[in-house]
């Protein structure tokens, strides 16, 4: 039996970590709107890109000396993953859902016999998969320092992924992000990336005229198109954390406010408990005189 | 026919313009273009420089930087990889932008390197016609 005391200090600490569990869901609920703003703005140019993309795509794609980034090195053979987590925790599942896909491809593709390279961006992907996967770690893209994603960000790291893909270094790259669809509902999402997928292009009536040829454009679009994706991702990411913190963060709060309720009665009785137990000793003792 | 078109100028991270334009020019790799209503459909590339939008109620300027341009019967998009109207530009972003193609000018792969001291030129081009002078 807890005596009053140590109710009392159990309840003061308990209420201090609601007053930080509800200031960090307002910090959140404050950059997920900036977070979805970025994503939202972004969307125009990543939409335009696919379009154009898919387009050139379609007619690329049976020509002989097609680029590598869109038809692939020929071979299946080694994997990259890009795991892209948050640098910060306390973000519910967030990024361990995002772990759990990334180990599941993983482990499937070495049950098939590829090699697999894994390339971490976030500092707690990293942790989570350090244990089962550090010999595959190829490298690490840390932006902890980065306040707002940028579009240099994304190109970075896209150009980073492509200077490895032309020394050969492996066949296929997928990301692996949290979709944002809803403040309560991120989905954990793989996406090749190189060599690149479109949809099939809806509209492929319009005969377009190309400056400089066909083949140079598609040159310049395609790393441009892998930097759009990752961006894209980035972003997607940004604001699924957000929005995963916000929730967990809600949660706590609530939490914390049902065990101080529990706190706050326990406390009360025992009070009374005490009250009561020393008025019998009182009458008791002038009973006996 | 159609005297204005739909002019789109989107940047990664934001719809940097998108209005009804009656022409447009647009520094395209092999030069710059007029885009006008009922033009041939057509995708080039850009190299930096500046792209002018006119409207009925006038004409606005923007810089930008590497990226494409689709442009149809009735519709031009720009997708730039940076842009900003020239009001906006600071000799700083100047600075910034000609540092990055000097830097990539200097690295560049001997196949590409023809091509990064072409965007280095433009780079430098882009900024005085505006009137910065690149500090070196």
């Amino acid at each position: 039996m807890p005596s009053l005391k140590d109710l009392k200090n159990r309840i003061a600490s308990v209420k201090s970590t609601r007053k930080i569990t509800k200031a960090m869901q307002m910090v959140a609920a404050a950059k997920l709107r900036r977070a979805q703003e970025a994503a939202e703005n972004a969307r125009p140019y990543a939409a335009q890109m696919e379009k154009v993309m898919s387009g050139l795509a379609a007619s690329a794609t049976g020509a002989a000396n097609a680029p590598k980034l869109l038809v692939g090195s020929g071979a299946d053979k080694v994997h990259l993953l890009v795991v892209m987590t948050a640098e910060r925790g306390l973000c519910g599942g967030f990024n361990s859902s995002i772990v759990r896909l990334a180990r599941l491809k993983a482990q499937n593709l070495i049950a098939e016999g590829k090699t697999v390279k894994i390339l971490t961006v976030g500092r707690k992907g990293r942790e989570q998969l350090k244990r089962d996967f550090a010999d595959h770690f190829v490298g690490h893209v840390d932006l902890s320092e980065v306040k707002r994603i940028r579009y240099g960000n994304a190109r970075d790291i896209s150009q980073d992924i492509i200077a490895r893909f032309e020394k050969g270094e492996f066949d296929v790259a997928t990301i692996f992000f949290s979709r944002f669809k809803s403040v309560i509902s991120q989905e954990p999402t793989a996406q090749q990336i190189i060599p690149a997928v479109f949809d099939e292009p809806e509209d492929v009536s319009t005969m377009y005229d190309y400056e400089p040829t066909e083949g140079e454009i598609m040159a310049e679009l395609l790393p441009r198109g892998v930097a759009t994706q990752i961006f894209a991702a980035l972003l997607e990411n940004g604001a699924s954390e957000q929005g995963a913190r916000m929730s967990a963060m809600d949660n706590a709060t609530r939490n914390a406010g049902d065990m101080i309720d529990r706190l706050n009665l326990e406390y009360n009785r025992s009070r009374q408990a005490a009250i009561t137990k020393e008025l019998i000793e009182i009458i008791s003792g002038a009973e006996a005189l | 026919m159609a005297d204005t078109m739909q002019f789109d100028l989107v940047a990664p991270e934001r719809r940097v313009a998108s209005e009804k334009a009656t022409s447009v020019v647009i520094p395209g790799f092999e030069g710059d273009l007029t885009a006008m209503p009922q033009h041939a459909p057509l995708i080039t590339t850009l190299r930096p420089g500046l792209l002018e939008v006119f409207t009925e109620s006038g004409s606005q300027k923007y810089i930008v930087t590497g990226g494409f341009a689709e442009i149809t019967a009735d519709a031009a998009t720009v997708l730039a990889e940076r842009s900003h109207p020239v009001e906006e530009v600071t000799q700083d972003m100047i600075d910034e932008m000609v540092a990055e193609a000097r830097a990539a000018a200097r690295d560049a792969h001997p196949d590409v390197v023809d091509a990064a001291a072409r965007m280095l030129a433009d780079m430098v081009a882009m900024g005085t016609h505006i009137g910065f002078e690149p500090q070196t």
